[in-house]
Formats: structure tokens, sequence, C-alpha cells
């Protein structure tokens, strides 16, 4: 088959002959096109519903794609320089999951760092693998985890010769990555995988000057939000596969978990996003760098805030740093970054994409613009002269390393207790808690609640971090392991 | 020839101008900008689609915009107008000997360049060696000012599209910042009538009052523009609008107006009293 033009958008294209052919649906969706229910079309509007349709021949099918499907699939790999792309209409989360899936069986080893989204841990429940965690290097100043050091996974490699693979996290939620071509190359000599969470990172294969790409490092399967930097819908993604890795076994894998009723608004999200970026992505993340680079110089200027930027590239932990990211640490204002997300949103209407303990990440994309980013530094000037206090008794984050007594599954499944949160040091938690965003977890099922993560979880909480995962919503209490721990 | 250039006021309500000749129309990199000749209004400024101002009515805005702060403040010298790229603020403005440094903020040069060809009438006072024109964003322009104005005129369009930001608590905070201790801040601040701009006028006047001890509104009556009922939000570090009033003071100015007059002064802070509850709503909070 001859290849397809990056012009083309084959789902989309399927959907709008579909739309003109004016078929009379006798299938589900119930809605039939809206009209059953016109408030949602009043909500979402006409074209959107009148393609909200069901599989069929000639729109394919996501479980078994033949076709379009097929066809927008290959156009993905090829945009990405991946051997294959399967699209998602499961979130990265489901993409994380799935790459952990396909190569970890119960008991089975994984190499990777604490800092890793929930999705990553929630698939070792569900498969029982057994994390081998490498701390994260930390930046002191800026209380931020990095990258993984090249030393360290090499050690890890060597101490867990049975591991099946290494995951890796790039770049961060800041924009750190680590050196991704490094990892690949000790992990493929060791006959592990690498699989890449590159939820933020979907710019990489499209921007120039940016930092390595997954697929182009190297790695066996990466996992890319398409919905962040890349522009389709929530909850779209892509899970790309390199050439050492078959394509039908990670078929079965996602078909494991995901919805038989592929969302055509997702699928067609995703279909377009990549023709724009495909056609336009260079120039589009080139407005996104400058302005970036624009945004951290004028807040940079205001004083006490630090915009970060390349310069904190080590050659190591921080091989290299994404310069579409806008974090800013706010510390020397007084104020934790969770105090300064939310002043900006209550009082200034700027909702930004999540604050912790010592930082703001204020996300760029391509569909910014120099005057938002004119009232973003702006405001921030004014929170600082409203605002702006001594900065004692501000606590950094910092990274906890983790006790890992036993797998995120057993203690899951295991029998368990619920107990205030002060009364539970020494036991081993059953669940996660995590400040949302960024979804990173504090408490992992199956470590050991130490002092250290119960200050951090008070301390956050106190800020106004909201904080996730616990059964108790208001995360006064924790499930932990039945009976006294030694 | 039946051409007419219609203003849209909301979704449905409309007002429409029979246009005598188009005599201007181009896209700058900001916007869209056209000058139209009316009989009734005569010549109409328009910005990508929006009624900006009218040759005929056009002093009813600028004079109210001006001289109620100009009034009450005993000392400008140095003064800020964000916007203005007209120049109808600036004509006001230089009607007064004591200023002695107008800063107007206009980002769109090609406004300032159209307004001083086909409105020289109004636009003609930018040439004032006291104007100085700053090409630059309001938002930015302001951030890097502090304890440098008596005076700022916040006369920009609306609230919606590229002027948004100059509608926002961090602008009124950077102007706070950039006003001395005794400065006075003058913003337009939407009509009270319709739905939507009325929810404008409220979530102004809160992110004001929020940062600034005086706070009051006034209005005025401006033909061409939706409803016809204006709202003006004078904001004060310390001269309140009615109590420093300096109605003889003015007067020897000898300075000529067709709207502004010191007995009206006092009337127009007294406010209808559905916007009284409207604005009342948000100071309790």
């Amino acid at each position: 088959m001859e290849k397809l033009s990056q012009k083309r958008a084959p789902i989309y294209e399927a959907l709008e002959e579909f739309r003109r052919n004016r078929v009379v649906p006798f299938d589900v969706p119930g809605h039939k096109h809206g009209r059953g229910n016109p408030e949602l079309v009043g909500l979402l509007g006409e074209r959107c519903v009148s393609i909200d349709v069901n599989s069929m021949k000639p729109l394919d099918n996501l479980c078994h794609p033949v076709s379009v499907i097929k066809e927008a699939e290959e156009l993905a790999a090829d945009a990405f320089g991946a051997a294959h792309a399967f699209l998602m209409v499961g979130g990265t989360t489901s993409a994380v999951q799935s790459m952990i899936l396909s190569c970890c069986k119960k008991g089975d080893k994984i190499i990777l760092p604490r800092n890793v989204h929930r999705s990553a841990i929630n698939a070792m429940v569900l498969c029982g693998a057994k994390p081998v965690y490498v701390n994260p290097d930390v930046n002191r100043r800026l209380g931020i985890s990095l990258g993984m050091k090249r030393a360290d996974v090499q050690k890890a490699i060597e101490e867990n010769p049975d591991a099946v693979a290494v995951f890796v996290n790039n770049p961060t939620y800041y924009g750190v990555c680590s050196d991704l071509r490094a990892i690949v190359e000790m992990a493929h000599a060791n006959g592990m995988l690498v699989l890449v969470d590159e939820a933020h990172g979907t710019h990489f294969y499209f921007g120039k000057d940016l930092p390595v790409s997954a697929m182009a490092a190297g790695a066996d399967l990466a996992s890319v939000s398409m919905h962040k930097s890349g522009g389709s819908l929530t909850q779209s993604s892509f899970l790309l596969t390199g050439k050492n890795v078959n394509p039908g076994h990670i078929r079965q894998i996602i078909n494991l978990t995901q919805t038989t009723s592929g969302s055509y608004l997702l699928l067609s999200s995703l279909d377009i996003s990549r023709r724009n970026l495909a056609l336009r992505g260079e120039e589009a993340f080139r407005a996104v760098t400058q302005l970036a680079a624009y945004a951290r110089e004028e807040i940079n200027a205001i004083g006490d805030y630090y915009a970060f930027g390349r310069e904190i590239i080590n050659g190591d932990s921080i091989y290299d740093f994404d310069p579409t990211k806008l974090s800013i640490h706010t510390l020397d204002i007084g104020l934790a970054g969770i105090e300064v997300y939310d002043i900006l949103r209550d009082e200034y209407d700027i909702q930004i994409e999540f604050g912790d303990l010592g930082n703001i990440l204020a996300y760029l994309s391509i569909g910014d613009r120099i005057r938002e980013v004119e009232r973003l530094v702006t405001a921030l000037a004014d929170l600082k002269r409203r605002y702006k206090k001594d900065k004692a008794g501000m606590l950094s984050q910092e990274y906890i390393t983790p006790k890992v007594v036993m797998t995120p599954q057993d203690s899951f499944y295991a029998d368990k207790e619920s107990l205030p949160l002060q009364e539970t040091r020494g036991r081993v938690c059953s669940e996660f808690v995590m400040c949302y965003p960024p979804g990173i977890p504090i408490l992992a099922p199956g470590e050991e609640v130490t002092d250290e993560v119960l200050d951090y979880i008070v301390y956050a909480k106190e800020k106004g971090c909201s904080m996730t995962g616990p059964e108790d919503e208001k995360i006064e209490r924790l499930n932990v392991l039945r009976g006294k721990q030694d | 020839m039946d051409l007419w250039f219609s203003d849209i006021h909301t979704d449905g309500v409309k007002l429409s101008i029979k246009i005598e000749e188009q005599l201007f129309s181009a896209q700058s990199d900001m916007q869209r900008i056209d000058v139209l000749e009316s009989k009734d209004f005569g010549k109409i400024l328009v910005v990508d689609g929006d009624l900006m101002l009218t040759e005929r009515d056009e002093f009813i805005y600028h004079e109210m915009i001006t001289h109620v702060p100009m009034a009450v403040h005993p000392d400008v010298k140095e003064v800020l107008v964000v916007g203005g790229g007209d120049g109808g603020v600036v004509r006001e403005l230089i009607k007064y000997d004591t200023i002695e440094k107008i800063d107007v903020v206009e980002p769109d040069p090609l406004l300032v360049e159209v307004c001083r060809k086909y409105i020289p009438e109004i636009a003609g006072s930018l040439t004032d060696e006291r104007v100085s024109i700053f090409n630059e964003d309001g938002l930015r322009f302001i951030r890097s000012k502090g304890d440098a104005y008596d005076l700022i005129i916040i006369d920009s369009p609306n609230p919606f599209g590229a002027g948004e930001g100059l509608f926002t608590k961090e602008f009124y905070g950077n102007c706070y910042n950039a006003l001395h201790g005794d400065g006075i801040m003058i913003n337009q601040n939407e009509s009270p009538f319709y739905t939507e701009e009325a929810f404008q006028c409220q979530r102004m006047h809160k992110r004001i009052l929020e940062t600034f001890p005086i706070c009051r509104v006034y209005q005025a009556h401006i033909p061409s523009y939706p409803s016809g009922h204006w709202l003006f939000g004078f904001a004060s570090k310390k001269y309140h609008p009615l109590d420093d009033l300096d109605k003889v003071g003015w007067k020897l100015k000898g300075i000529k107006t067709k709207y502004y007059e010191p007995r009206l002064h006092a009337g127009v802070f007294a406010l209808p009293a559905y916007v009284e509850a409207l604005l009342e709503d948000v100071e309790r909070g």
C-alpha cells in the first residue's frame, strides 16, 4: 500500500463521509445524532453529537483496526518515528498501564523512579510486578525531583539483573529529562526493555531544539499525552512502540482494559491533531518556546520569583530541559506554590496547572497568546506586592525515600484496617496518597508510613493541596495492613 | 445606496446607522480598523466590528472620563492614559496648563495613525509636546511603574477581546502601585443595563474595591453606546469624588466643555436604584 500523506486524516475523513451519506442510525448511541437529547446538543453543538457514533465497517473498530483507524495508526507511527502507534481513549493512564502490563508478569521486577505517576504503580497492583525504585535526584533549592542519574540506573540494573524493564519519566512534570539515550543503551545491553512515560513530551517529536524523544532515543514503548501539548481532546493519547516490540501482543494487552466503544470524538481529535503537528508542529512549538522564554524573562525581572530554564541542566539528572515549560519557584516571596496557585485562581481568575510546596507550573501550549502571558506576569507582580512576606518556616519539598515493604499488589489486596493518620506511623500502607495534580504518590501501597511522610501530608493539607488517593476523602484516616508490623 | 453599519449590542439587540461612505478599512497586526462616515453620527471609528466612538457624541465620554477626576485632584501633573489611541482623552487633558506629562499606552500604532488622518479633530491633540505615545501592551507597561502618576485613565474599549487584560485585578493592582500616594484611577465601567455587561460592571467594581480604599461609580448618557447608559469608576487613594470636589477652583480655570459641568458633577454619582443594588451586591461581598 502506498504510504499516506501526513496531510490526510483518515478517521476524520471517514466521519465526514459518513455524515454526508446521512446514514439512518438503528445502532447505538441512543441519542441518535442528538435528537433524543436536545440539551446535550445545546451544550455540545450539532456537529459534535453527529459524529458521536459507534464502530462500524466504514469507521473501523478500535479493538481490531483494519481500515481507517489502521491508517490513522500508521500515519501516527510515521509522524512520531515509531514502528507502531496505538490510538488510546482511556488517557495516558491506560497507555502507561498497557506498557507495564505488556512486559511484567506477577513477580517480575521493573526498575523505575519513585516519582512516577500513579498509573504506573496502579499497573503493578494489577499485574503483581515488583518495583525496584531508583531515587530520583533532587534539586534542593527548588525542591523538585529530577531525573535518574546514569550511575543509579546502572547500579539498579547490576543489582537486579533479572529485572525485565526500566521505566523512565521523560520529561518530568517540570520538564526535566534524564539521559534517555544512555539509559536505553544500559537497559538493552542487559536485555531489559525501556518504557517511557512521555505524557509531557508530545512536542519533542515535532519541535526543533527540544530534548530527544523516546522513539528517537531507541526506547521500546512510550506513552504520549497527545491531549497535553498536542492539542487533542482530554483523555486521548498515543502508545508508541519501537521495532523490537510485537504490536499484536500490545494490542491484546490494551484490549484487556480499554473500552470496546472507543469515542470517535477522541479518535478523530487524535487524527486531526497528529495532522496539525506533522504539518505545522515545528512552527507552533517554536512559538511556544519563545513565549515561555519571554515569560521567564519578565517573571524573573519582577524579582523574588525564579522561573527556571535550561541553566539548571547538569549533564546527568537534568540531562536536558524542556524549554516550553514555565515553572516558577515562589518560596522567596514567602508563599508556597500551592498558595500562589490558589490566589491566582481565586483573586485573579488565572488557572495554573499545579502548585506544589515551592513552585507553580503554568502550562503553555499551542493555544497560548502573548496577552494571556502578560496577564500572568502582571498578576504575579501584583501578588508579590500584596502578599510578600518573610519566608521563614516555609517547607521546601523533599524527595521522601520510600520504604518498600511488599509489592503494591500484595499490600493492596491484603487484610487491612483503617486508622487515624497519626496512628499509622510504622505501619504498611495499602493505598495511595498524592497531591493532584501532579498525581505523583507520596505513599504507595506496600510502603511504610514514616514520620517524614506524615509531616509532609499534614503540611501539604494545611497549605491547601488537593490530596487524593485514600478511601477516606478527608485524608484523616489511612488504610494499613492489619496487625502490628515489625 | 442603502449601506448600514450595525453595532451588535447583545445577541438580540443592535444599533444600525446609515453609512454614507467607508473612509478606511484595514487589518493591523492586532485588529481590524474601519472609519465610516454617517449623516447622523458623523465619522465613526469601528474596531473589530465594534463601534468605538462617533464624532457626534464622543465628547460626552471623553469629558466625563477626564474632567471628573481633574476637578477633584488639586494638583495633577503626571497622567497615564491606557488605550486612548484616538486622542479623545488627551484632547481634554491638554486643556489643563498644570499637566506636565501625558503618557499614552496604545498597543496598536495603526490605530493612532488612522485616527490622526481621519479624525484629526480628536487625534490632533496627540501632537501636544507633553504627550508620549508608547505602542506597548498596557499590562506590560504598567508592571514596571511605581509611584509615577497622579491620574490614570483607563480608556479601553471592552472586556471581551484584546483589551481583556485591562479589566483585571492584576491590572488595577499594578495601577495602584503606579500611582502617587494621592493618585486617582478612572476606568470606563461598562453599561449596567444588559445582563452580560451588568455582570462585567459588577466584576470590575469588585476588583477595584479590593484594590482601592475609595471607590465610587458615576454615570453619563452616551447615545451610541449599548443602552445609552454608561458608567465610569472613580478609584482613589485619598481624594473623595464629592467631598474633595473644588467647583470654584475648576470654574476659575475657564475650561470649555459641552457636557461636564461642576453642578452636574454631584449629580452623576447619584445612581438609579437598580444600579445601586447591582453595585451593593458586590460591595457586600
